[in-house]
């Protein structure tokens, strides 16, 4: 299956501490939900699980096995942006998995083996709702498009681990909010882990069976960079999954995709209600337990109210340029790819 | 009412603006033009600015008639002869600058091993090293066409192993994540993405092949377009070298126009930049 065990993580460059003393069991098929504030290593943790870096200190198993030191069709990724390839079509990206699968000399496949690697991958076109734009380049895709493409063309592979990496940061909620979906259900058909780290808060509650906040717990003021954010909140959720929204909303979402402007249907609903009762996820359906069993709303104004707030100490974007002693702290210590309509999520910053 | 004043900046010109491309030419033409006739009419002798009907009559004598020593169309056999020098040359650069330029880029021991044999050879200048390639490859065609090469490759394998690099940390992850192997990235990932950057490198070299090529042909050859014209140049025949000025800049032209279209014709998914 697809257990992650991540045992006394250290991630450094040079002397900066990035991440320090991560210890995980991550249970398999669950769904990790990853926030953080900008800079503290979230996105290094996931390059981590990848194998696009090797981590300074400790270990990360899957299923008991060291993980291979590179990246692999085991652990699929969908990232913010470049993630589809341009110069293939919709097509061409989904069955690019299958062919180089399946041709290893020439990474093609012809006549007959192509038409079943097609068939296959109209079934994941068919389910991310862009069977009919299989024919275009991604260039004249919507970003909600190629997002859902990116997903259609990871999930292809079926991967035991697969790590979003905000997925969703450059659409608008409405958009959102139907791609959602596109995770959960693969996720609650095929076994496997999901790892996505998210800046919003309420995504990371909906989908999530388990949200992990990264921060930072010791703090050295002369030396900013001497310590690491480390998980400082790690909540098992016990609620229902939210189950896929009915078709004739994934076809509204398209029909505005790709009529121009993007914006988010009208009538699409904010919360997804469970029209299709699908099997809820096992790991989901745990007896209620006095410990975890938590509004998720409930929780969130816990977190967001709660103490120093995390955004302040962990902003490595920011921190990077050496400040004088006495001069004014940076007002805002969000990156440049925090979306608008997310700011200040985390309480106070200034 | 007033009118609206625009910044220079945003006006454009109507349709899109090909007359006023022309004037130029135009111009220039008008200018020729009117000086060889002033130039003639002071001195029926001059040779510096010869008159479109001169240039004319001399160019169809090199088109359209045999040579008498050599039996050739001399017009039709230099052209021969450089385009299939420029095309070796060139041919040769693009497969040995793709291959090696491709895999400098994906390679990190390649990369350090050769990244700066590269460019310390782009460093130096081809023309310089001319006598080295009469002497070692003697005064035939593989001189010429390894001028040609020599002189461009080195730019061709830094723009293409920078172009590598430049492709998204995303993607060769993402790549790698489908299960592909170092060569099935190259074919499928690396390769295809970089084939419109090689026109466009193509494009930008042609301007140094041309001129490696004619100043190879200057010094020693026996046929060619370059050849011709220092060969005239003895003459003061401006009738002959103007029309083959002319000739090879159309050339040039074609071959710079041809690839471009190429370029749009075989990667519709690949953006040109510049689009201002
Ligand atoms: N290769 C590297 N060399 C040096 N510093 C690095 C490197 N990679 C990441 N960092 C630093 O590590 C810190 C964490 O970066 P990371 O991208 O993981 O943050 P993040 O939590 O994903 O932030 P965001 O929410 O903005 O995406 C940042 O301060 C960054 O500058
Ligand atoms: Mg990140």
């Amino acid at each position: 299956m697809s257990h992650l065990s991540v045992r006394r993580l250290w991630q450094s460059y040079g002397d900066k501490v990035v991440l320090e003393r991560i210890n995980l069991e991550i249970e398999s098929r669950s769904f990790v939900s990853i926030a953080g504030a900008s800079g503290c290593g979230k996105s290094t943790f996931l390059r981590l699980v990848l194998g696009q870096e090797r981590p300074t200190r400790g270990t990360i198993l899957l299923d008991g096995d060291p993980l291979p030191p590179e990246p692999g069709p085991d652990r699929g990724v969908v990232f913010q942006r470049y993630s589809v390839f341009p110069h293939l079509t919709v097509l061409g990206n989904v069955i690019l998995g299958l062919e180089i699968e399946r041709s290893p000399l020439l990474g093609r496949l012809f006549g007959a083996a192509r038409r079943r690697a097609i068939d296959e991958a109209r079934h994941y076109l068919e389910a991310v709702g862009l069977d009919g734009d299989r024919e275009r380049y991604p260039d004249a895709l919507s970003g909600g498009m190629q997002q859902r493409l990116s997903i259609a063309q990871t999930l292809i592979k079926k991967p035991r681990v697969l790590l979003l990496d905000e997925p969703f940061g450059a659409l608008d909620p409405g958009t959102r909010a139907s791609i959602h979906a596109l995770v959960l259900r693969p996720w609650s058909e095929h076994p496997m882990t999901v790892l996505m780290v998210t800046h919003d808060l309420t995504e990371a509650f909906k989908l999530g069976t388990r949200v992990l906040v990264f921060d930072k717990t010791r703090h050295d003021e002369q030396e900013p960079e001497r310590y690491g954010a480390t998980v400082t909140y790690d909540l098992t959720l016990n609620r229902s999954p939210s189950t896929p929204p009915p078709p004739a909303e994934l076809q509204a979402e398209q029909a505005s995709t790709r009529s121009g402007p993007r914006c988010p249907p009208a009538d699409a609903p904010r919360t997804l209600g469970g029209a299709h009762g699908e099997p809820a996820h096992p790991a989901r359906r745990r007896p209620t337990d006095a410990s975890t069993a938590v509004e998720p709303r409930a929780v969130r104004d816990q977190f967001v109210g709660a103490g120093p707030a995390p955004a302040r100490r962990c902003a490595g974007h920011v921190r990077r340029r050496p400040r004088r002693a006495g001069a004014p702290r940076p007002t805002s210590t969000h990156g440049p790819r925090r979306p608008p309509w997310n700011r200040g999520r985390y309480g106070t910053n200034s | 009412m007033t009118s609206y004043r625009f910044r220079w900046i945003n006006r454009r010109p109507a349709g899109r603006g090909s007359l006023l491309a022309l004037l130029p030419f135009v111009a220039i033409v008008v200018a020729y033009a009117l000086g060889s006739h002033a130039r003639l009419a002071r001195n029926p002798e001059d040779k510096l600015m010869p008159a479109a009907a001169t240039m004319a009559q001399s160019f169809a004598t090199l088109a359209f008639e045999r040579d008498a020593r050599s039996g050739d169309y001399l017009f039709w056999e230099d052209s021969r002869a450089s385009l299939v020098r420029m095309g070796a040359g060139l041919g040769i650069a693009t497969g040995v600058g793709l291959v090696v330029g491709v895999a400098i880029g994906m390679l990190p021991y390649l990369r350090a091993l050769l990244a700066s044999l590269v460019a310390a050879f782009s460093m130096i200048p081809a023309l310089a090293i001319l006598p080295i390639l009469f002497i070692v490859f003697g005064v035939g065609e593989v001189a010429k066409v390894v001028l040609i090469v020599v002189g461009v490759v080195p730019f061709i394998i830094r723009d293409l192993s920078q172009r590598v690099g430049e492709l998204p940390e995303e993607q060769w992850i993402k790549a790698q994540t489908l299960g592909a192997s170092s060569w099935q990235v190259a074919l499928r990932m690396v390769l295809p993405q970089i084939l419109p950057r090689l026109i466009d490198a193509l494009r930008l070299s042609l301007g140094p092949a041309w001129l490696f090529l004619i100043s190879a042909e200057a010094i020693s050859a026996t046929s060619g377009l370059g050849y011709r014209i220092f060969l005239v140049r003895r003459y003061l025949s401006m009738d002959v070298i103007l029309p083959y000025v002319l000739w090879i800049t159309l050339l040039a032209f074609a071959f710079d126009s041809g690839l471009k279209w190429l370029r749009r014709a075989a990667f519709p998914w690949a953006r040109e930049e510049a689009r201002r």
